[in-house]
């Protein structure tokens, strides 16, 4: 790395640069250095070595490893697990995403137009990300439990039957999905919380000397266009946090039963780290690599298609 | 008569009170500067006018309709707001779009995808479209149409703003600082454009401001707010040459007005320096203290001769087409500051002693209450001889 | 347009807000209520939120003894406070080269810092973790910190933050005759205290909660981490412990918890800064 940015640099002979000039640019490379080699060691290296792999039939424990080309990913698309996990990780992330986006804008814009209680629900619905989510994913195992857990008591008080909320086939991945939305609405909610803050009041009171009669026309006219860039921001990163689901699978349901909970990463941490086959687990890697870079690339568009506000 | 009346009407916030009871008339194309220090509650009236705000008491008339019922959205006030308010998201041919579109098109109308289905929806949009660009033509704006407001200057936007309150030909006009955004000389332009767009519109307009020379250059009347009272309503004229108050006679005039406390002398009469000014005996008792004010103009300079009050220039102030000097009165510890054209202040230099002398029959006198009294002038040979007799 | 005149309005919006604030609530108050009952309570009355008999000793007991509690959490301690400390000692001069100094590779630099801000832990586990298990320093603090040391989303936090102080500041200082280091020490960290805490509660944040990366690089009580940790423990909790299981997860999650109840106001607004990243 250091050769690279060395090759890069000053050895162009340009004689407008001066000596305070060049002893700007030495400085500004020692600083950069040490965040450049990690970088390049934890970051870009391992990454490049990730597609390497996926290319290999490598395991861990044993010798040496053949280049198999495209073996790995041809498999992938025939192993039904996988096929299975990146059908769940897909549902999952269907439902957590609109529901926690929609659900915490909604509240959001409940709190900013009340003027009790604002810190104490922010802090309410905020609460659980700063909780451990392992821990309360153990929680929410009991709330779910099918025989002494209280939802099902709950429901059986009103007459209605519990389902085997996690241990189920059919129900857990629901399960799953109510725990996630619970986990991020409270970050949404404070990021939108923040966008509705910094509106101008003055566009509000415009938009009623405009003839904006409704809340509804207000918020069509003024509210959501100004919430757009939050919009865009809290979608995507709803989207990869949904895609990287993974502590409550492996607390709550290993994967199971009968692999209705497999996720994309549990699936690689399955095949990488308990298998140990390294070379099958790297191609799964980079798929799901090739997803978020999809998931970015397209919030950049949608991105560059907006207005550049004042 | 009067297009749009306030009467009475009060605000306070959390137990402040920001509005005092203001009452104003306006006549139809009348256009009204109030004007006064910030905080002194005039952006909180032009609120309440428009609706955005409620008043604790009082009552708003437009014609014979009372407007303190309704909705900003049903008052057909416009306002231009000091940020402008244009919505970002939206192009100037959109922004200006917005009151037409909110009044002229039903709900279902203005519905994504279905609204271009409904009937008539059609002919509706053209006709706004037509307006939106005859209102840009006039405004000088039509090759802007197309642009983001954060892709315009700060003039443009002003524009743009003012097409937006124009465009749906309001009855009455309000305009919050609109001026306060742009560099001075864009500023000294767009007043002249305002006086222009407003003769054109003939509707009532109240401008706020905190900036004197903008209201009195601007207005057909001015408002003078201080503290939450309007003090004086009248033509810039009378405001500057005839203040009611002695608060308005201190915002009002660049440089401010020369104060001195003083007492009603035993005979009624009020001396300062040479001259005597009188007072009706009924109002004022003598011992009773009251200020004196005197504009700068109306103090002269002389460097020698017997006339006068001794003082000593402590600064000089060369301004171009005046100069403003600020003298010591030894006797009383006072400023004075005085207004000369070059020519009377050509040699003047700081540190000089000279006299001053105030003309008489430009003396206002006001109450310790502020209130302004009714004084005359007093020769004083003929005040010598009412002491004496 | 006043809040106050829409009593109906308003009373359906509390009300939903209260609802929501239960629901959300909820598992908090199961928690607490559950790791104060006896294992008879539990199986007999799921719904009632005071124990019938209260045994918060005996459960803490038995949380405490199956798993060393002091030393999970100190793990927690010790790895998140050294992942920030090597990430502010790293991307802070990083970020202020990038900000403020001229030079050319600053363009690529900023590719680069664009690019790994793509790349979850989840993506470099791999080869990390061969790479660790050749050198041998699996299950030690080295291999927990590592490859957390380099921040990118911290070098472009604080680049952002950096760009905002205006360069006079540092010509001034640069006259005033200080080095490049001593600008970013006296200078611009003082400035950048906002980023600087902001940056630490989403670090914390994150690297507490991670279960993923200790998970591959310990395998024993030693170095586990909090989430780690409470996995042990449930995998020891043979059945339906519930009481004993309650008691440690409120034992783990107390700290953060109670650092962002006393913290609220920083924590929002950190998380708003920061808002990256999950």
């Amino acid at each position: 790395m250091a050769d690279a940015i060395a090759a890069a640099l000053p050895v162009v002979r340009k004689p407008a640069r001066s000596a305070a000039e060049r002893q700007e640019a030495r400085a500004a490379l020692v600083l950069s250095l040490p965040a450049m080699v990690l970088l390049f060691v934890f970051i870009l290296l391992p990454v490049a070595v990730v597609i390497l792999f996926g290319f290999t039939d490598y395991e861990l424990g044993y010798a040496g490893f053949r280049f198999v080309g495209f073996d790995n990913y041809t498999e992938l698309f025939t192993d039904r697990t996988f096929r299975r996990s990146l059908w769940n990780t897909t549902v999952y992330t269907a439902i957590v995403a609109p529901i926690s986006i929609f659900m915490a804008l909604g509240l959001a814009m409940l709190i900013e137009s009340e003027n009790i209680g604002r810190s104490f629900f922010r802090t309410a619905y905020f609460l659980p990300v700063a909780s451990l989510l392992v821990a309360m994913a153990t929680v929410w195992q009991y709330l779910f439990h099918p025989t002494i857990g209280p939802i099902n008591a709950l429901l059986a008080l009103g007459g209605l039957p519990g389902p085997n909320w996690l241990g189920a086939s059919m129900s857990v991945l629901y399960s799953l999905s109510i725990i996630g939305i619970w986990q991020s609405v409270g970050f949404n909610l404070v990021l939108f919380l923040a966008g509705l803050t910094a509106i101008p009041r003055e566009l509000y009171q415009a938009a009623h000397v405009d003839g904006a009669r409704s809340a509804f026309d207000r918020c069509r006219l003024v509210t959501w266009p100004m919430l757009g860039p939050t919009t865009l921001f809290v979608t995507t990163i709803s989207i990869i946090n949904a895609v990287k689901v993974f502590e409550t699978v492996k607390t709550l349901t290993e994967g199971g039963p009968n692999k209705a909970s497999e996720v994309l990463l549990f699936t690689i941490y399955q095949e990488g780290f308990v298998y140990l086959k390294v070379g099958y687990a790297s191609a799964m890697t980079v798929v799901f690599l090739a997803i978020l870079v999809v998931l970015m690339f397209l919030q950049y568009r949608v991105q560059d298609k907006q207005v550049h506000y004042s | 008569m009067t297009a749009l009346s306030l009467r009475g009407i009060e605000k306070s916030f959390s137990g402040n009170p920001i509005l005092k009871g203001v009452s104003l008339d306006a006549g139809p194309g009348e256009f009204i500067a109030l004007v006064g220090p910030s905080g002194c509650g005039k952006s909180t009236l032009l609120r309440i006018l428009a609706g955005l705000e409620s008043a604790d008491a009082g009552e708003i008339m437009l014609g014979d309709r009372d407007l303190s019922p309704m909705p900003a959205a049903d008052r057909n006030i416009a306002m231009v707001f000091q940020s402008y308010a244009l919505y970002p998201h939206l192009t100037a041919a959109q922004n200006i779009a917005v009151p037409l579109i909110m009044r002229k098109l039903t709900r279902a109308q203005r519905l994504p995808l279905i609204g271009p289905l409904m009937p008539s929806q059609r002919k509706a949009v053209a006709a706004i479209k037509r307006d939106v660009r005859e209102m840009a033509v006039s405004l000088k704006i039509d090759h802007l149409l197309d642009r983001k407001p954060g892709q315009m200057s700060g003039g443009q936007r002003q524009r743009v703003a003012l097409g937006r309150a124009m465009v749906r030909r309001p009855s009455v006009f309000l305009m919050d600082e609109p001026l306060s955004n742009l560099d001075a000389n864009l500023r000294v332009h767009a007043r002249g454009e305002i006086v222009e767009l407003h003769r054109r519109a003939g509707v009532p307009t109240l401008y706020v401001t905190h900036d004197q020379a903008e209201a009195l250059s601007m207005a057909d009347r001015v408002a003078v707010m201080i503290g939450g009272s309007m003090l004086q309503l009248a033509s810039p004229q009378v405001i500057y040459d005839d203040p009611a108050h002695i608060e308005v006679a201190r915002f009002i005039g660049q440089p401010r007005i020369n104060l001195f406390p003083s007492q009603v002398g035993a005979d009624g009469t009020i001396a300062l320096g040479d001259i005597r000014v009188g007072l009706p005996r009924e109002t004022v008792a003598a011992g009773t203290s009251v200020t004196i004010g005197i504009r700068p103009e109306f103090v002269s300079v002389s460097r020698s001769g017997q006339q006068g009050l001794p003082a000593r220039i402590g600064r000089v102030e060369f301004l171009g087409s005046e100069i403003i000097l600020y003298c010591r009165l030894d006797a009383i510890g006072e400023t004075v500051v005085a207004k000369l054209s070059p020519a009377e202040g050509a040699g003047l230099a700081a540190g000089m002693p000279v006299r001053l002398e105030f003309s008489a029959d430009q003396l206002f006198v006001f109450a310790e209450d502020g209130r302004r009294l009714p004084s005359t002038p007093v020769d004083a040979a003929i005040s010598l001889e009412t002491a004496r007799g | 347009m006043n809040a106050q005149t829409f009593t109906l309005g308003r009373a359906v919006r509390l009300s939903v807000l209260i609802f929501g604030a239960a629901i959300f609530l909820a598992p908090y108050v199961f928690m607490i209520s559950t790791a104060g009952k006896a294992q008879s309570d539990i199986f007999s009355s799921s719904l009632s939120l005071i124990p019938q008999h209260w045994s918060y000793v005996q459960n803490f007991a038995k949380a405490l003894t199956r798993v060393s509690m002091t030393r999970l959490l100190f793990n927690g301690v010790a790895v998140c406070a050294l992942i920030f400390v090597f990430q502010v000692m790293i991307a802070i001069p990083c970020a202020y080269a990038m900000a403020k100094l001229k030079f050319r590779a600053a363009r690529l630099m900023m590719m680069l810092v664009m690019l790994g801000l793509l790349v979850p832990i989840h993506a470099t586990a791999l080869p990390l973790y061969v790479a660790f298990d050749r050198l041998a320093v699996l299950n030690s603090y080295f291999a927990l910190v590592a490859p957390f040391t380099i921040s990118v989303f911290g070098i472009f936090l604080f680049l952002q933050f950096f760009r905002a102080i205006p360069d006079d500041l540092i010509h001034a200082a640069r006259l005033d005759g200080m080095s490049e280091l001593g600008i970013i020490g006296r200078v611009i960290v003082p400035n950048a205290w906002p980023a600087v805490t902001a940056f630490a509660i989403f670090s914390v944040v994150a690297h507490w909660n991670d279960l993923y990366w200790p998970l591959i690089v310990v395998s024993n009580q030693t170095y586990a981490t909090p989430p780690l940790g409470l996995l042990y423990f449930r995998a020891a909790e043979a059945g339906d412990d519930y009481g004993a299981l309650m008691a440690a997860t409120l034992i783990i999650t107390t700290p953060l918890v109670a650092a962002f109840l006393l913290a609220q106001k920083r924590f929002v607004e950190g998380i708003t800064m920061t808002g990256l990243k999950g």
